[in-house]
C-alpha cells in the first residue's frame, strides 16, 4: 500500500470486473425490460389501485415478517447450540441444515404438501413452515460461527452476579449479536419478500405475493405492463429495505480473534438437556420433511426398496420423460455448477475485498447492490436477459452459457457474504509485522493475504456450487438448450403420472440432497474455523 | 397495448453499452453467431419430447441441423414469444395449444405457410383459417378416477356435485394450470355462459379442492401416491401412462376416465416472424406431420397424433380411450373471455 491514490485506483479496478458481471447480466437486463413494458396506461392504474393488489402487497409483507421472526425464532437456539457446544458430528448438523437453503422449490413443495400421512396441503401455514425449512439455514450458518467466538465470560460473569439468564440474554448476548442478527434477518426477509415457488405451489391459487403476481401478468396474462409495475414496486421495497438494514448494520462487529472457538463439550445433564432440545428443534423442524422425503424414495409398490435408485439408471428413450441417461443429468449438473462457481467465486471474491476497502455512504450502498439479486424479480431479469441479447454478435439467447451466468448471479451473494467477513478478519498487524521484519509487498501478499484469500475463493466457490445445483428459479425464465439438469429432470419427471417417473423423480431429489449436503460438508472442511455469514 | 412504440427509444443507448462492455471481457460470441441458413431453432414448452432417432433421420434427410430451446410453461411460451417478437429466439414455435391460440394469432408473431401435408389432416384439427399454425397433436383432459375407490364412479360432469362424491375431487387453478384451464372450458362448454358459475358454487359445496399445477393434485391429492382424493383433474392418456410406468408391471389401468367430462386441446406449430430460417423452418413444419414424427408423438408426449395415417403404439391401442365426445370452445372466444372467466372462477371457488 503506497498512496491513498493508488489505493483508490486499485479498488476501482478491482471492482471492475464484478461491477461489469452485475451490470451487464443483472441491471442491464432490468433496465432493458423496464424501459421496454414499464407504461401507466388507465387499465395498469386502474389494476394497481384495485383491492386485490393491495391485498397481495399486504399478504406479501406479512408473509414475510412473520417468516422471518419465526426463523429468527427457531434459528436462534440451534445456532446457540452449534455455537456454545462442541460434539461429534457439530458440522455434520452445520452442514445438514445447510441442505434444504439449496433445495429447488419443486422438491420442497412435494414434501410439503404430505409428510407422512398428515395432509398438510395448501395452506398458510405449509408455507410458513416451508420458508422456515428453507431459510432456517440463513440464520443457523451466519449465528452460530459468529456466536461460538464471542467470549461467553461477560455473560458468565452477569449471572455470577445474579441476572436472570433472560435478563443476560436481553442486556448482553442480544446486543452483542445485532450486527450479524439483523444482517441474517434482513436476507430472510429477502428471501420471502420476493417468494415464488413456495407461495405458487403451496398455496394453490388461493394467496399472492408481488413475484407470483409478476408472473402471472407477464407469462399467463401477457400484461408487461402491469407486471413491470408490480416488479418495480418489489424493487423499490427491498431496495429501501437493504438501505435501512444497511445503516443499522454498520455497527461495529465484535468478534474477539480469528479461530478462539469457545465452544464446550456439553458437561452436565443440564447442558445435554439443552443440546439435545435444539437438536430435536432442528430434527422436528428440517428433518421430518427431508426424512418424509426419502422415505418415499425408498417407497416402491407398497415395498421398501432401493427399486426407484436402480431405475433412474433404465435406458432413456421413447415413453422415458428423461432425454438423456442420468449421469449425462449429473454430469451437466456438475458442469454447470463448476463454471457459475467459478464464476461467482471470483467476481463474490473481488466484489468482497473492494467491499473491505470502502467506507461510508458507498460502502452501504455497494453492501446493498450485492444482495439484490436475491430479491429482484426474477421472471422479470428472465424476461430481460431475453430482450437484451437479441442482437447479433450478441445474440445469446439460444446460447447455454447463459444457465451457468443465471446461477452465478443467485450465488454471487453468497460468496460475497461468505468471503468478506473471512477477509474482515485478516489482521492488519500481521501485515505490519511481516513488513516490518523485512518481507517484501509480495511477500506479505503470499504469507498473509493468499492462504486466507485462497480458503475464502473455496468456500465461496462451494458455496456457489451447492446453489447452482438446486437452482430451478431464474433459468426456468430463460430458453434452455435441451440440456437436462437436475432439478428441470424432477420437474421433468414430476410432471408424468405412473408410480416410477414419481418414484425416479423422489430418488433423484434424495441424490440432489446427498449432493448439495456433501458440497456443504466440503466447505466446513475448507472454511477451517473462519468465520462466515453462511 | 401493453407494447406501445414509445419506449423503444430506451433500447438503443442500452445495446450500445452492450457492445461496448460486452466487447471488453466476454469472448462468448462464437456461440451464437455463425448460424448459418442450415441450422434452424426450435422453440418448445417444458412438456416437448422427441426420439433422438427420428430427429436423427429428418436431420440426414434434410441436411438441417435441429437446435431445440426449451421455455417454460405453453403461456410463458407464448408470452415470451410476444415480447421478442420481430427478433424471434427462433425459427419455429412448437406447442401453442387452443387455449393460447387466439392470443398467439392476435399478437402477429407467426408467419403463414400452408403445408402440403395438411391435405391429410382431418379439418376438425383445422382451426387457424389462416395457415399461421399447424396442428400437430392433440390430447384430452379429463377427469380420471382410481378404479378401485368406487362401486359406482361418476359418469359425467353434473355427478361430480352429488354428495356421494364429496370432498373426492381435486382439480388444478386454471389462473396457473393448462389442465386447470381446460377444465374450466369444458364446464363453460357443457353449462354454458350462464350456467357454469352455479356449478362450481356447487363444486365448492361439495368439497372440491384446488392445488396449483398438475403434480401437486395428481402425486400431492390423487390416491394414487397416497394422497386422499379419488377424482382428479389429468389426461385421457393418463392411465397409459400408469400402465407403462408400473412398478411392478401390470396389465390393467389403476385409473380410469370419465368420457363425458373431457376438453380437447390441440397443439400447433408455426414459423414464427422474422424467423432467419424461414425455409428450413417450412420443412421442420412438414415434418411435423410425417408419419416418423406423427408415429413418435404417443410415447413421448402421450398426445394423439393429428395424422390419420400415424400407427397407435400398442399400449395406446390396449389401454388408451379417446372420448366419443370432447368438448371444444373457438380460440377466439377462449382469448377474449379468457381473463374474465379465470378471474371469476377465482372469486367463486377460492375466496
Amino acid at each position: 500500500m503506497t498512496g491513498r491514490g493508488t489505493s483508490r485506483r486499485t479498488t476501482v479496478l478491482l471492482g471492475l470486473v464484478p461491477a461489469v458481471f452485475i451490470g451487464v447480466f443483472f441491471l442491464l437486463p432490468l433496465a432493458v425490460i423496464f424501459g421496454e413494458t414499464l407504461a401507466f396506461s388507465r387499465s395498469t392504474v386502474t389494476t394497481l389501485t384495485g383491492s386485490s393488489v393491495r391485498s397481495v402487497v399486504w399478504f406479501t409483507t406479512w408473509q414475510a415478517t412473520v417468516s422471518t421472526a419465526v426463523t429468527l425464532v427457531i434459528g436462534l437456539p440451534i445456532a446457540w447450540a452449534l455455537a456454545r457446544f462442541r460434539f461429534p458430528g457439530r458440522q455434520f448438523v452445520r452442514a445438514a441444515v445447510t441442505v434444504p437453503f439449496v433445495l429447488p422449490t419443486v422438491v420442497v413443495a412435494s414434501a410439503f404438501t404430505r409428510i407422512g400421512s398428515l395432509q398438510i396441503g395448501t395452506s398458510v401455514w405449509a408455507i410458513l413452515w416451508a420458508h422456515v425449512f428453507f431459510n432456517v439455514a440463513v440464520v443457523v450458518r451466519s449465528l452460530s460461527g459468529y456466536w461460538a467466538r464471542l467470549d461467553p465470560a461477560i455473560e458468565e460473569q452477569a449471572r455470577v452476579l445474579g441476572a436472570s439468564p433472560i435478563i443476560v440474554f436481553r442486556r448482553i448476548t442480544l446486543p452483542r449479536l445485532q450486527p450479524v442478527l439483523l444482517s441474517a434477518a434482513a436476507i430472510v426477509f429477502l428471501f420471502t419478500f420476493s417468494s415464488f415457488g413456495v407461495v405458487l405451489l403451496l398455496s394453490g391459487g388461493r394467496r399472492a405475493t408481488i413475484e407470483t403476481e409478476v408472473w402471472r401478468y407477464a407469462t399467463q396474462r401477457t400484461e408487461f405492463d402491469v407486471a413491470a409495475v408490480l416488479a418495480l414496486m418489489q424493487l423499490l421495497v427491498v431496495g429501501a429495505m437493504l438501505w435501512v438494514a444497511g445503516r443499522a448494520g454498520r455497527k461495529q462487529r465484535q468478534v474477539d480473534g480469528v479461530t478462539v472457538d469457545h465452544g464446550v463439550a456439553p458437561a452436565s445433564w443440564r447442558q445435554r438437556t439443552q443440546l439435545g432440545a435444539c437438536l430435536a428443534l432442528a430434527l422436528v423442524v428440517i428433518g421430518i420433511p427431508l426424512v418424509s422425503l426419502v422415505g418415499r424414495s425408498l417407497r416402491s409398490g407398497n415395498a421398501w426398496s432401493a427399486n426407484n435408485y436402480l431405475r433412474l439408471f433404465d435406458d432413456p428413450g421413447p415413453s422415458s420423460p428423461l432425454a438423456e441417461p442420468i449421469w449425462q443429468i449429473g454430469a451437466n449438473s456438475v458442469w454447470f455448477a463448476v463454471l457459475a462457481s467459478v464464476l461467482a467465486a471470483s467476481t463474490g471474491l473481488l466484489a468482497a475485498i473492494v467491499l473491505h476497502r470502502v467506507r461510508g455512504r458507498i460502502a452501504v450502498f455497494l453492501d446493498g447492490l450485492v444482495l439484490l439479486p436475491l430479491g429482484a424479480s426474477a421472471v422479470m431479469l428472465g424476461l430481460g436477459l431475453l430482450l437484451t441479447f437479441d442482437t447479433e454478435p450478441f445474440d445469446w439467447r439460444a446460447s447455454w452459457f447463459l444457465i451457468p451466468v443465471a446461477h452465478a448471479l443467485v450465488g454471487f451473494p453468497f460468496v460475497v457474504r461468505s468471503v468478506l467477513p473471512m477477509i474482515r478478519n485478516i489482521e492488519p498487524g500481521l501485515r505490519e509485522a511481516a513488513a516490518t521484519l523485512g518481507a517484501s509487498p509480495r511477500q506479505v501478499w503470499r504469507s498473509v493475504d493468499e492462504p486466507i484469500v485462497r480458503r475464502a475463493f473455496g468456500v465461496g466457490a462451494g458455496f456457489a456450487f451447492a446453489v447452482s445445483v438446486g437452482e430451478f428459479g431464474a433459468t426456468s425464465f430463460l430458453a434452455r438448450p435441451q440440456r437436462l439438469t437436475m432439478p428441470t429432470a424432477i420437474f421433468r419427471l414430476l410432471g408424468r403420472p405412473g408410480a416410477v417417473t414419481y418414484g425416479q423423480a423422489m430418488a433423484l431429489s434424495v441424490v440432489l440432497m446427498v449432493v448439495t449436503a456433501t458440497a456443504m460438508l466440503l466447505i466446513e472442511r475448507g472454511r477451517g474455523g473462519g468465520v462466515g455469514d453462511f | 397495448m401493453p407494447h406501445s412504440g414509445t419506449h423503444k427509444f430506451i433500447r438503443v443507448p442500452s445495446r450500445a453499452i452492450v457492445a461496448l462492455i460486452a466487447a471488453c471481457g466476454f469472448v462468448l460470441v462464437a456461440c451464437g453467431s455463425d448460424v448459418a441458413s442450415t441450422t434452424i431453432t426450435v422453440v418448445t414448452h417444458d412438456s416437448f419430447a422427441v426420439s433422438d432417432e427420428v430427429i436423427a433421420d429428418f436431420e440426414q434427410r434434410s441436411g438441417l441441423t435441429v437446435q431445440f430451446l426449451e421455455s417454460a410453461d405453453a403461456g410463458t411460451m407464448v408470452s415470451e414469444a410476444i415480447l421478442t417478437q420481430g427478433k424471434p429466439i427462433g425459427d419455429v414455435l412448437f406447442g401453442v395449444d387452443n387455449t393460447f391460440l387466439g392470443r398467439a394469432l392476435d399478437s402477429g408473431i407467426f408467419r403463414s405457410y400452408k403445408s402440403p401435408a395438411l391435405a391429410n389432416i382431418p379439418l376438425e384439427f383445422q382451426v387457424d383459417n389462416g395457415n399461421f399454425v399447424t396442428p400437430v397433436d392433440y390430447g384430452d383432459v379429463c377427469i380420471n378416477y382410481w378404479v378401485d375407490a368406487f362401486d359406482e364412479p361418476p359418469s359425467s360432469l353434473a355427478d361430480l356435485t352429488d354428495s356421494a362424491y364429496e370432498g373426492l375431487f381435486v382439480t388444478q387453478n386454471p389462473e396457473t394450470s393448462s389442465p386447470g384451464m381446460a377444465m374450466l372450458l369444458a364446464t363453460v362448454a357443457a353449462f354454458g355462459e350462464e350456467g357454469w358459475e352455479d356449478y362450481w358454487e356447487a363444486l365448492r359445496a361439495n368439497g372440491v379442492a384446488v392445488t396449483s399445477g398438475w403434480s401437486d393434485a395428481y402425486y400431492g391429492e390423487f390416491v394414487g401416491a397416497g394422497g386422499d382424493r379419488s377424482l382428479v383433474t389429468s389426461y385421457a392418456s393418463s392411465p397409459v401412462a400408469e400402465v407403462i410406468y408400473a412398478d411392478p408391471a401390470i396389465d390393467v389401468a389403476p385409473t380410469a376416465i370419465i368420457e363425458d367430462s373431457c376438453f380437447r386441446q390441440i397443439e400447433f406449430a408455426g414459423v414464427l416472424a422474422g424467423a432467419k430460417n424461414v425455409s428450413g423452418a417450412e420443412q421442420f413444419i412438414d415434418f411435423l406431420l410425417s408419419d416418423s414424427f406423427q408415429n413418435d408423438v404417443p410415447l413421448n408426449m402421450f398426445v394423439y397424433p393429428v395424422s390419420p395415417s400415424a400407427t397407435l403404439p400398442e399400449a395406446f391401442v390396449e389401454h388408451s380411450v379417446v372420448p366419443a365426445t370432447s368438448a371444444t370452445l373457438d380460440p377466439a372466444t377462449i382469448e377474449a373471455n379468457r381473463s374474465a372467466w379465470t378471474e371469476r372462477w377465482v372469486e367463486i371457488v377460492l375466496r
